[in-house]
């Protein structure tokens, strides 16, 4: 390829959002013609970059530059007339409008006032022709396949005028098949019409099949760029992961043989879609140890979290908590079973935002006789001194008690998750992604709160993105891939380049 | 019971007249559906819409004015649905209850502190000028004319078909009710179209309230649109927010209306008088029942 001006490049670009800085000095080119893969796990800043580029952000500091000119006001409408166009991966389709309908929206063909059918028709004919993207345009788009529903998105965004095509995590929602033909089509309008395509994607089997050049970002960085022919899936995951601070080793006390305490048992979970997340899969963790369970972003991981907490319901199999088995259960009857949950995602199922960090941290508790009598009457006072004494056991950094947690800080945001689960004193913890967006300073502190439940005999499921963190953490790992673990394995018997190979599919005949 | 004096023509001249308040507060109603809102505010911009018609027609001795009156208060309600709606982002049944409430209690007030008067408006001095009317002379032994308002609120359906379904403005109302997102990613603004929505919904209110006070009664009495707004509201539900099935629904809750009113020389009237809100509830029933066989045929697809 010519070293010719890029057709999009961004500089220095950096995007605050309260409390979490999404994206840090981030500068990229994009080469005219090229299919780039942008990867990283939930929360790198992949998709608000993309935002940025596609006008849905204004960024904090830095420049976009489109064809050579700088873009100085950041509307979708702005970037459509640069000839920028977005495929979101919740479609922006009216379902009861036909195929035609929906590509034409708001730049409709008309005879006098009235909306021209016929011509309307013709258009995705003549689109459809021109890119090879087949679609019935009188169909409505409610009764067609979300593979079809993309394609109509990208005819919409082509119709449009855009050559660069931003496709943000186009196959989560596609089947194998679908997912094929996209890779087809990209292919063909990349090589007929010189189109210039950003993907953004986790899955890496994917960046291999389909880009030219692939950048890689972690906790809001551009970490690499790298030509795809360059680089193999485990380079990638390690990169995506991989992030080396030298930290002190905890403190691990022998534990003698626990009493199981999770029991999964040949489990089947379904995602969002209706499509299996979690296959058949079993493990168990006994008291006084951590499992930890290390797998690239979207393989069953938040499924079978949020299984064993009774969030999403069991399709098949069982899951045992201190040996009851947990069907039919609402998520506070799982905890009354003595389980205490850190979520992946704090603010959405963590936190109440805009409530004081007193409710937060008693929230759960409020019925306990300190702090309301027969939960009617809340004991203000008890419960702002409780979180008084929370707020500096845990090392929480902020105005007060009193302050919207939804002003902290990512770490200190975890640390109040943290807090208020570990406070519960149950036997079982279950902790998805703990060190997320926070600090190494933060992550040392929830690291160390960790190993104190473990070396108390908590029994404890670790779900993690961080390699590093599991295996500072884990007593055992099992690996997992597309619902299915993959491999067992100590942290001190496997190099984390391996462990790369068992998280992209490899070695399926393990079996924990 | 003898059938032929509950169904016979001036039964039919009852269901028409009866039908084009309810049509045309549903066309109200049904642009508010189409952009996403429940206006539960119907009925009280029909009164406030009746009012003004009143106010309009004897003050300046026209029904023009009447309907234009009518107009611009409706305008005036639908821009204070949408601010609060669309801008404050308050829960549209709150303020659907608070227009019904405030429209019902402005209008009592001011017939008090302006012609003075209270109960229903009788002009000492001028007149009320009603909406023209069609007459068809007497057929069958029973005079026929209709207003003028009920052919434009037939017409005005076909209109309202015409412009969702054919027009890309209709589109644009559609998609910012179903899918405002999808709007706003093609550059243009969903709220702009809502706001659309809320202000024909209060034109249109408003012309229900002219004919019901210059057309089907030539007097503005205290609450007198009976509930009718909320009996639109059911229509607009029960016809999907479709001009021609409102239409329907429209008629067939008038006929019911009607059919109740000759049946109260055999019943009880206090109990006919029910029949329009029973027939209302059946509706409601009916549509709940239609979408659970929905469901359960979709299951076994």
């Amino acid at each position: 390829m010519t070293e010719a001006a890029p057709i999009v490049s961004l500089r220095h670009i950096s995007m605050q959002f309260p409390g979490v800085l999404a994206n840090d000095d981030v500068s990229l080119d994009i080469r005219q013609g090229e299919v780039f893969a942008l990867v990283g796990e939930n929360g790198a800043g992949k998709s608000t970059l993309m935002n940025v580029l596609y006008g849905l952000n204004t960024p904090t500091a830095g420049q976009v530059f489109v064809k050579g000119q700088e873009i100085t006001s950041f509307s979708p409408g702005n970037a459509i007339a640069h000839g920028v166009g977005m495929v979101h991966q919740h479609f922006k389709l009216v379902p009861s409008f036909t195929v035609a309908q929906n590509i034409v929206l708001n730049d409709e063909p008309r005879r006098g006032i009235f909306y021209d059918f016929k011509r309307a028709n013709a258009i995705v004919r003549e689109l459809e022709a021109e890119y090879g993207l087949e679609v019935n345009p009188t169909d409505r788009v409610q009764d067609i396949s979300v593979g079809l529903q993309q394609r109509v998105e990208i005819l919409k965004t082509l119709h449009r005028g855009a050559d660069v095509l931003i496709l943000d995590e186009p196959t989560a929602v596609l089947t194998p098949q679908e997912t094929d033909e996209l890779f087809a089509v990209i292919r063909r309008i990349v090589k007929e019409k010189r189109m210039t395509i950003i993907i953004i994607t986790h899955k890496l089997y994917e960046v291999m099949a389909i880009s030219d050049r692939v950048g890689v970002m972690r906790a809001g960085r551009l970490v690499g760029i790298c030509n795809t022919c360059d680089v193999n899936e485990r380079i990638l995951a390690s990169m995506m992961v991989g992030k080396e601070v030298l930290l002190d080793a905890l403190e691990r006390t022998e534990q003698p043989d626990g009493t199981v305490a999770i029991e999964v048992d040949h489990l089947q979970v379904v995602d969002n879609r209706g499509l299996p997340a979690v296959r058949d899969l079993s493990l168990k963790v006994r008291h006084g140890e951590i499992l930890g369970i290390a797998g690239i972003e979207g393989n069953g991981q938040s499924e079978l979290i949020e299984a064993i907490t009774a969030m999403r319901p069991i399709r098949g199999g069982r899951v045992l908590i201190a040996g009851k088995d947990i069907r039919g259960m609402t998520p506070g009857q799982v905890r009354a079973l003595g389980l205490a949950h850190v979520p992946e995602d704090r603010l959405s199922t963590g936190v109440s935002a805009p409530a004081d960090i007193t409710d937060n941290l008693v929230v759960g508790k409020e019925k306990r006789r300190d702090f309301s009598l027969f939960g009617l009457h809340l004991k203000k006072k008890a419960m702002r001194d409780y979180a008084q004494r929370m707020f500096e056991a845990y090392d929480i950094r902020g105005a007060g008690v009193d302050t919207a947690v939804g002003s902290l800080s990512g770490g200190n945001m975890q640390k109040v998750v943290v807090a208020r689960e570990f406070s519960f004193d149950t036997p079982v913890l279950i902790i998805s992604q703990p060190s997320r967006g926070v600090d190494i300073g933060a992550m040392d502190f929830i690291h160390q709160q960790i190993i104190k439940k473990r070396n108390a005999g908590c029994a404890i499921l670790l779900v993690s993105a961080d390699l590093d963190e599991l295996y500072r953490l884990s007593d055992r790992m099992v690996t997992i891939y597309e619902g299915r673990i993959t491999g067992e394995f100590l942290p001190g018997e496997i190099e984390k380049t391996e462990i790369s190979y068992y998280m992209t599919g490899g070695g399926k005949e393990h079996h924990a | 019971m003898d059938w032929s004096s509950v169904l016979n023509l001036s039964t039919l001249l009852n269901t028409v007249n009866t039908a084009t308040i309810v049509i045309l507060a549903g066309l109200g109603c049904l642009m508010t559906d189409q952009a996403g809102m429940m206006n539960i505010g119907i009925d009280g911009m029909m009164v406030a819409g009746a009012f003004a018609a009143v106010m309009g027609s004897w003050l300046c001795g026209s029904w023009v004015m009447g309907v234009v009156f009518a107009l611009v208060v409706g305008l005036i309600f639908g821009l204070f649905y949408g601010v609060f709606v669309i801008k404050f982002k308050s829960d549209e049944f709150i303020i659907g209850v608070a227009l019904n409430i405030f429209a019902a209690a402005l209008t009592t007030f001011l017939l008090r502190c302006f012609p003075g008067q209270s109960g229903s408006f009788h002009p000492a001095t001028g007149t009320i000028v009603k909406l023209p009317s069609l007459d068809f002379g007497v057929i069958g032994g029973t005079q026929v004319s209709l207003s003028v308002m009920v052919p434009i609120a037939w017409v005005l359906v076909a209109v309202c078909w015409v412009m969702i379904y054919r027009t890309p403005l209709g589109f644009w109302l559609h998609a910012s009710g179903e899918h405002p997102e999808s709007l706003r990613s093609v550059g243009r603004s969903p709220e702009r179209m809502k706001y659309l929505g809320a202000l024909l919904c209060g034109m249109f209110c408003g012309l229900s309230g002219a004919y019901l006070s210059l057309g089907y009664l030539s007097t503005f009495t205290e609450n007198m649109s009976a509930s009718r707004g909320y009996v639109a509201v059911a229509c607009v539900i029960f016809g999907r927010a479709n001009p021609p099935l409102v239409f329907l629904a429209a008629l067939l809750f008038a006929f019911i209306d009607a059919a109740g009113t000759r049946m109260q020389g055999f019943i009880d009237p206090q109990l006919t008088a029910t029949f329009p809100y029973i027939g209302t509830i059946l509706m409601m029933l009916l549509l709940a029942l239609r979408d659970q066989w929905k469901k359960r045929a979709m299951a076994r697809s």
